[in-house]
């Protein structure tokens, strides 16, 4: 990692190479999941745009791997800057729900958000996605005011002292109504 | 109306027309919002990932219906996939025909999955030869000099 010469001021987030034009905080950077070609292609384009740094993955298990999760052992740190997990729902092999699951239990991982998207509105899936800890459930496809919402939300996440964990929302385009209020959690 | 002029009319006529068809929708829009001067091919580089994936799908499909025994978990997974990258792409006459597939999986009628098939497999080649045209009209407008509007 290279390092300014003579630099003596310290920054609150770690410097990375490729970083050092930015002028104020360094990009987030998001992990995103998601099989198909197509929609990983537009995500990480939405993403970029949005000024965030993307590691796009085909596969839950590529994830995993790459966030350190290999076969239980915890191996380098690179998953340790990933600031939001984008995960689609429906894969073969690993669900969304299943990684999400995955990153919960994990106690170096549990703290990065996960959202989860789907282009299926069933709300027993949303429930128990939200249920799990996952921060949002978006509806694809994602549209470039859905990116800048998340990023809006992480970076605040980021900035505010993580207390308790607050409510959790849905987050559904349809004209769906809900039966019940928003989800309010207790502090785990 | 010089020729570059004349182009770009019908090229913005034709994408209107896309649009009023309801071979394209909002979605389409959206993608290219998201092309630049950084980024100027991004929009033909997603549909060329559409069109080798659904080609992959429809061949899978094909094969998943040509089985003995129909798995129709698998077949329902393939129109699955392939509903959700017509609708990335905006392509919703596309993504209308696997809703009605999906139905028709349920069902697990092997002659209705394949008309299902053959109606799905005629929309994608439908929007594949209208999108080809759209990029074509593009190519035109780039090699006379000129420059597309989005």
């Amino acid at each position: 990692m290279a390092r300014k010469g003579g630099e003596s001021i310290r920054q609150r987030s770690p410097q990375k190479v490729g970083d050092f034009d930015q002028p104020s905080s360094p990009k987030l950077h998001v992990l995103a999941v998601d099989d198909s070609h197509v929609d990983r292609k537009v995500i990480e384009r939405l993403l970029r745009i949005s000024s965030c740094r993307v590691t796009a993955v085909e596969s839950g298990s590529r994830a995993l791997q790459y966030l350190g999760l290999n076969g239980g052992e915890k191996k380098s740190s690179v998953g340790f800057d990933v600031n939001l997990i984008l995960t689609d729902y429906s894969m073969p092999g690993m669900t969304g729900y299943e990684l999400l699951k995955k990153i919960k239990e994990s106690s170096h991982l549990r703290e990065i958000p996960v959202v989860i998207m789907s282009s299926e509105n069933i709300l027993a899936r949303i429930d128990r996605c939200l249920e799990e800890g996952a921060e949002e459930f978006l509806m694809k496809p994602l549209k470039l005011s859905d990116v800048n919402r998340l990023k809006d939300y992480i970076t605040r996440e980021q900035g505010a002292e993580k207390g308790g964990r607050g409510k959790r929302k849905r987050n559904l385009q349809d004209d769906y109504t809900p039966s019940s209020p928003l989800l309010s959690l207790p502090p785990p | 109306m010089d020729v570059v002029s004349q182009m770009q009319k019908q090229f913005v006529d034709y994408k209107q027309y896309l649009y009023d068809q309801g071979f394209l929708d909002d979605q389409f829009k959206q993608l290219l919002q998201l092309q630049d001067e950084s980024n100027p091919d991004f929009v033909f580089e997603v549909v060329c990932l559409f069109f080798e994936d659904s080609e992959k799908l429809l061949n899978n499909l094909a094969t998943a219906l040509q089985q003995q025994m129909v798995d129709y978990k698998q077949v329902d997974a393939h129109v699955h996939q392939f509903k959700g990258s017509s609708a990335s792409i905006g392509a919703v006459k596309v993504k209308n025909a696997c809703v009605t597939f999906r139905n028709y999986c349920e069902e697990q009628n092997r002659e209705l999955c394949e008309k299902c098939l053959e109606n799905l497999k005629g929309e994608y080649l439908v929007v594949k030869s209208k999108l080809e045209t759209l990029f074509r009209m593009e190519q035109q407008i780039l090699a006379a000099g000129g420059s597309i509007r989005v």
